[in-house]
């Protein structure tokens, strides 16, 4: 670390920035060279930050994606120009999508170059611009440091997102007199408001005077770890607790008052009272349209609170009662503090054993799926064999929903998942940066095979890097929510979804030298989790299932919750 | 300013204060368009700061619609300052360059009389067409174009509306 003390002095942009990030505390960066950001390669050669190679560049960007959402500081991915920049894109937009800290740089054209049509030469800024939270491009060496100051305030302060460094090639070259200064200013971005007090009293009112007051927690409330303030303020007034898809797990599913997730696929006792609720307490969600369904159908009579950092999601999506602005746990916090202060709601009265009575009768009614190895046996499966610390990421798919209604998350914020965009691939290159951000705990990607299909070269990174993580693969055989669709909504014309028992992923496994193991029955299956547990190296557990093993509850997209497709 | 965008709206005139930088206009007007929206008119200059902008943006929609550009647009990162004017306390100005035809010598006199009614100057005038400069509140620049529509409007280019909300307001 002899180049990267801290200090001012004269230097090249690509030392510059290393300096910089370093300063940031980024101990890694996943990414792969090439022309445009050789130079940067060079002085992250010289420096003590490990670069973590991977065969594809989205993966990159997936990866410092889940490091970003399991540590909370962005993760970093190094890009070259052209299309080492745009295979960086479907990254950046899913960490958008989902609000996740990331940075990514990625090499540009010489300043003089650009605009000329030349050789590994994108507009990347062009193009990233409506999928990053902010965008920069140092058109000189000396603004280098400046940047990656700024760019991991903007990328880890409000409602977090991915932020770009696009540097010209003779920007990391040339020499210039740096500073790096802790001090600057962005006139337009104050992230940052305290609690609104008054607004939370008026909330507080407006539960306490109802009569069926429930909890929608959404990825906000992860986002800003509100774990504890949530569970405060659910067990002071004894509301239920449901949670959309990415606030899965923000509230303990193993907690008397957890519902689980709204939505699509969500849990059918959460669907059920979610429309039988008069007041909601909404917290960090935008009301998406895979959570909520129509909701016009009862909003009319539904008193709305809405807590969020953003104020542009105030009113986006939905109507509200009050709102409450700021970050959701500071929100929260002050909320459990006026609660101190007064008598408690008691055992939460009529409500609650309502609430109590529909949750026991889906727990005992709700059909599950045949055979030995359904959906719901297979990850009940996992959970007890996996400890409450655990995390979780999912593919897009099956999968991912049955995921949602059959693992329960028992420590909030170890679940994670491509929510926003519904990017397939996103799992298990995020599981290896969660991994690299939580070395101590097992991380496993809930995979589909047509997901895991298109980041699987992930492995070498994973075995190569000694970042033993595993994929839990759920394989159906099929692109299987897409199956699941023709068969319901386009009278079983099947098309573009058999993946026709290609490839063998136990030999895929080993033929990156990572573990591949085959799991035909729930104790083949316990036995493969445990050997994967205390597996030095990835592995991956195929798991065959029924190709045509739908997901229930549906509730079909434009309409109400209430009008939900059950198991028959 | 048109006359009508749709029903249950109304026209809205933001002003918008952003970082004098390259490759905000297109971030600005991209927005609306990513948000589904219209821009009517659209004026940018450089403000009494060099690095301040101000654009000046005329769009349609209902109330919950307009509040939300205007938070989106609050939320960028390049915008100092959102306002949504008040058009009662706006002084709005917009400046036409108007190529009117001119059938006879008589029509020239009109053309003169007009643009003097309006305040507006008269430029390049030729036997057969004539160019008037008027810069004047939106509804006047309406009325203006409806009377001299006879005559025959040949071409017509607009600076779009700029608009300053007055002190004390
Ligand atoms: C990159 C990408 N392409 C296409 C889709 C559309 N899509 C959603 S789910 C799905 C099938 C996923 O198959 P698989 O990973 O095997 O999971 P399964 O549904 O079978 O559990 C597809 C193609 C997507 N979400 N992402």
């Amino acid at each position: 670390m002899s180049r990267l003390d801290d200090g001012a002095g004269k230097m090249i942009g690509a030392e510059a920035l290393m300096r910089a990030l370093r300063k940031e505390g980024t101990r890694q960066v996943f990414g792969l060279p090439g022309g445009a950001n050789l130079p940067m390669y060079d002085e992250l050669y010289k420096s003590d930050i490990r670069h973590i190679l991977v065969r594809h560049e989205q993966s990159a960007a997936h990866m410092a994606d889940g490091f970003g959402r399991v540590s909370r500081k962005p993760g970093v991915c190094f890009a070259t120009s052209g299309p080492g920049a745009t295979n960086v894109l479907t990254g950046i937009a899913t960490a958008q999508a989902d609000s996740a800290p990331m940075v990514a740089v990625t090499g540009q054209v010489p300043v003089s170059m650009i605009g000329r049509d030349a050789f590994q030469e994108s507009d990347i800024i062009g193009m990233a611009n409506p999928v990053v939270k902010y965008a920069f491009q140092p058109r000189s060496a000396a603004e280098i440091p400046g940047a990656v100051r700024k760019g991991f305030y903007i990328a880890e302060t409000g409602r977090p997102g991915p932020v770009l460094l696009d540097i010209p090639k003779d920007v990391q070259q040339n020499e210039a007199e740096m500073e790096f200064p802790d001090e600057f200013k962005i006139r337009g971005y104050h992230p940052w408001t305290d609690p609104d007090i008054a607004s939370v009293e008026k909330a507080l009112g407006m539960i306490l005077s109802s009569q069926r007051p429930i909890i929608l927690a959404g990825g906000g409330t992860i986002i800003s770890m509100a774990f504890s303030e949530l569970q405060a303020v659910a067990e002071a007034l004894m509301m239920p607790v449901v949670t959309t898809f990415k606030g899965k797990g923000s509230f303990p599913e193993n907690h008397p008052l957890s519902l689980g997730p709204i939505g699509m696929h969500g849990h059918a006792e959460a669907n059920r009272l979610m429309t039988e609720a008069d007041c909601v307490l909404a917290v960090g969600t935008r009301f998406s349209d895979r959570s909520v369904g129509t909701f016009e159908e009862f909003e009319k009579r539904l008193k709305i609170i809405h807590m969020d950092v953003d104020p542009a999601e105030i009113g986006k999506n939905q109507r509200t009662s009050v709102a409450v602005v700021g970050d959701v746990r500071a929100s929260l916090r002050v909320m459990v503090k006026m609660l101190a202060s007064r008598a408690a709601r008691g055992d939460g009265g009529e409500w609650l054993g309502h609430v109590r009575e529909v949750k026991r009768y889906w727990k005992e009614n709700l059909k599950i799926h045949p055979g030995e190895m359904s959906a719901a046996r297979i990850l009940r499966k996992l959970r007890s064999a996996l400890p409450p610390e655990a995390v979780v990421t999912t593919e897009v798919g099956q999968h991912q929903m049955w995921a949602s209604l059959f693992y329960d998350v028992i420590q909030p914020g170890t679940f994670f998942s491509s929510t926003g965009l519904g990017t397939m691939g996103w799992g298990f290159p995020a599981a290896i940066g969660a991994k690299v951000a939580r070395p101590g705990v097992p991380v496993v990607d809930i995979a589909g095979d047509g997901s895991f299909n298109m980041t699987e070269n992930s492995l070498a990174t994973s075995v190569l890097e000694d970042i033993p993580v595993i994929v839990f693969l759920v394989n159906n055989f099929t692109l299987g929510m897409v199956a699941q669709w023709q068969r319901t909504f386009y009278d079983r014309r099947m098309i573009g979804v058999d993946q026709k028992h290609c490839p063998d992923y136990v030999k895929l496994a080993r033929s990156y030298g990572a573990q591949g193991l085959r799991a035909q029955s729930l104790d083949e299956l316990g036995a493969a989790v445990k050997e994967a547990l205390s597996s030095e190296v990835a592995t991956v557990i195929d798991i065959p299932i029924d190709p045509e093993e739908d997901v229930l509850p549906f509730v079909a997209p434009g309409t109400p919750l209430k009008d939900m497709i059950l198991p028959s | 300013m048109a006359e009508s965008g749709g029903s249950g709206g109304q026209w809205a005139i933001l002003s918008i204060l952003v970082e004098n930088r390259p490759g905000i206009l297109f971030k600005v007007t991209h927005l609306f368009r990513s948000r589904n929206f219209n821009i009517d008119s659209i004026s940018v200059g450089v403000t009494e700061d060099p690095d301040v902008s101000r654009m000046t943006i005329t769009t349609y929609g209902d109330e919950r619609q307009v509040a939300q550009v205007v938070k989106q647009l609050d939320k960028m990162i390049d915008t100092i300052e959102v306002r949504h004017l008040d058009e009662h306390k706006t002084v709005y100005r917009e400046l036409v360059l108007f190529k009117i035809r001119l059938g006879s010598a008589k029509d020239s006199m009109e053309i003169n009389k007009l643009a003097g009614a309006y305040g507006a100057k008269v430029h390049d005038a030729r036997k057969d067409s004539i160019m008037v400069e008027l810069a004047a509140a939106p509804d006047q620049v309406r009325a203006f174009e409806e009377l001299a529509a006879p005559f025959g409007i040949t071409e017509t280019a607009r600076t779009g509306i700029a608009a300053l909300q007055r002190s004390g307001s």
